[in-house]
């Protein structure tokens, strides 16, 4: 394996969104609404997953686990490195190694960039990427995938608006990298320091996809939108603190700022959120954070099931 | 004496069958008897540096007697020494010169520049993908980061 593309079916596992096509996307999705109708069922039954998480994430690792338990598997794994053998100085490929004899498939975090792919090259199970420092979490790409297509009935053309940390936010980049075959039209909202960054801007521009940017997060912008995505804009992102102190408020979404909004706007964010949604936000009947969290049940039961062959 | 003699026999001693790796930038020569794994054939090498070069100023010369190189193994310098030439010599003539053509992929060689990469944190060997080879621009296929030229830091 030399490049980054590989073919799907010899390639089960799934560390970066740019493993997957448009139809292989748009396959996941198919069967993550197959699940959200009947998500108990014993597809699984007699499979062991192993969730490996060298670095702890309670939200990912919870959810991976209730979509395996509901379809029938059994999970082994470490939830913090503290209580796994890589504190004792073992390498990630004696880990993964030794794992793979006991389980069927890998559901991995890692602290380190790059560290799933690694573990494509030393075992032959599928291994299924939870988050690589801040390289890829493509199982989060897919469920905000799965909340757009179901909330809007459908990916093409559509105005969506992301807001925050454009620069280090790998869920935004991960899902323009998604969303660049559905002919999108992008706002990009983020301070100076904070901007979408230019690799981004130009695989925009390679795919004919109009962009605008602006660092004044204003109502007239909210009411053209049909996915309003909040990212959290975190201080030690800032070599600036005065700068930090200046736009922190500045990016926060208010009930009343959706008073002109279109109908079918929904408004997305990656969790947890600290200040930039306001709650009152929350009983708005478009924000939808909170299901968007329960999709990735039903994605990442479509993303197991599909690399272990059983759908 | 001839004075082109006497020139030849100190920059070049003729060889009479191998290979000559010639115009290496003299900061680079080290590096590439390194990366030609040198040090570890039994073939009689003759190395020379900061020899005069009216291109370069200074230049390094590798001399490999009877070893002749797969371009495969020779392409490895190209991130270097883009601009060295290599002369196969059979019977004291050069009987066919080569370019070095930087490959699409290669392993080692390089450090990722970003220290939270696996590559910088497990015992393995990198590998990269060439995205541009001008200007420089190589894929870490591991941490997704692109590596510029100016970025560039030897294994």
């Amino acid at each position: 394996m030399s490049g980054l593309k590989y073919d799907f079916m010899s390639y089960p596992s799934l560390v970066s969104i740019a493993d997957y096509s448009k139809e292989q996307m748009l396959h996941i999705l198919e069967l993550a609404a197959g699940f959200e109708s009947n998500p108990n069922q014993n597809i699984l039954q007699g499979k062991v997953a192993a969730t490996l998480f060298f670095e702890p994430s309670t939200r990912t690792r919870l959810s991976f686990e209730t979509a395996i338990n509901r379809l029938g598997g059994r999970v082994i794994g470490f939830s913090d490195a503290a209580t796994s053998s890589s504190t004792k100085g073992e390498t990630l490929r004696d880990t993964i190694k030794m794992v793979s004899n006991y389980a069927d498939i890998i559901i991995m975090r890692h602290f380190l960039e790059g560290a799933a792919r690694y573990a494509t090259e030393v075992t032959d199970i599928p291994i299924i990427n939870a988050g690589d420092g801040a390289n890829q979490h493509p199982t989060q790409t897919m469920l905000d995938l799965y909340s757009i297509q179901k909330t809007q009935g459908r990916l093409d053309n559509l105005k969506v608006v992301m807001v925050g940390d454009l620069k280090y936010g790998r869920t935004v980049h991960s899902l323009l990298m998604a969303l660049k075959y559905f002919s999108p039209v992008f706002y990009f909202i983020a301070p100076e320091e904070l901007l979408m960054p230019n690799e981004y801007k130009l695989i925009c521009r390679e795919n004919n996809i109009p962009y605008y940017e602006n660092s004044n997060f204003e109502p007239e912008i909210i009411e053209q939108a049909d996915i309003l995505y909040m990212t959290r804009i975190q201080r030690e992102r800032f070599t600036d603190l005065v700068e930090y102190e200046k736009v922190k408020n500045v990016y926060i979404l208010h009930n009343h700022m959706l008073d002109k909004s279109k109908n079918n706007l929904r408004i997305l964010h990656p969790l947890p959120r600290v200040n930039e949604i306001s709650q009152d936000v929350d009983d708005n009947p478009k924000a939808y954070y909170f299901e968007q969290a329960r999709n990735g049940l039903y994605v990442r039961q479509a993303i197991i099931s599909h690399a272990l062959g059983l759908v | 004496m001839d004075k082109k003699y006497v020139k030849k026999e100190m920059q070049v001693k003729a060889l009479e069958n191998g290979t000559v790796i010639d115009h290496i930038p003299a900061n680079k020569l080290f590096k590439v008897v390194e990366i030609l794994q040198l040090e570890q054939i039994s073939n009689e090498v003759t190395i020379g540096n900061n020899l005069a070069s009216k291109r370069m100023g200074t230049k390094g010369i590798i001399k490999v007697a009877n070893r002749f190189f797969e371009s495969k193994e020779i392409n490895r310098i190209a991130l270097i020494a883009p601009n060295a030439k290599i002369n196969i010599i059979r019977d004291y003539q050069v009987t066919e010169k080569r370019i070095i053509t930087l490959p699409d992929h290669f392993k080692g060689i390089v450090k990722c520049v970003n220290p939270k990469c696996i590559t910088n944190n497990e015992v393995m060997e990198p590998r990269y993908n060439v995205i541009s080879k001008s200007p420089l621009v190589l894929k870490c296929p591991y941490c997704e980061r692109e590596i510029r030229e100016e970025e560039l830091q030897l294994l």
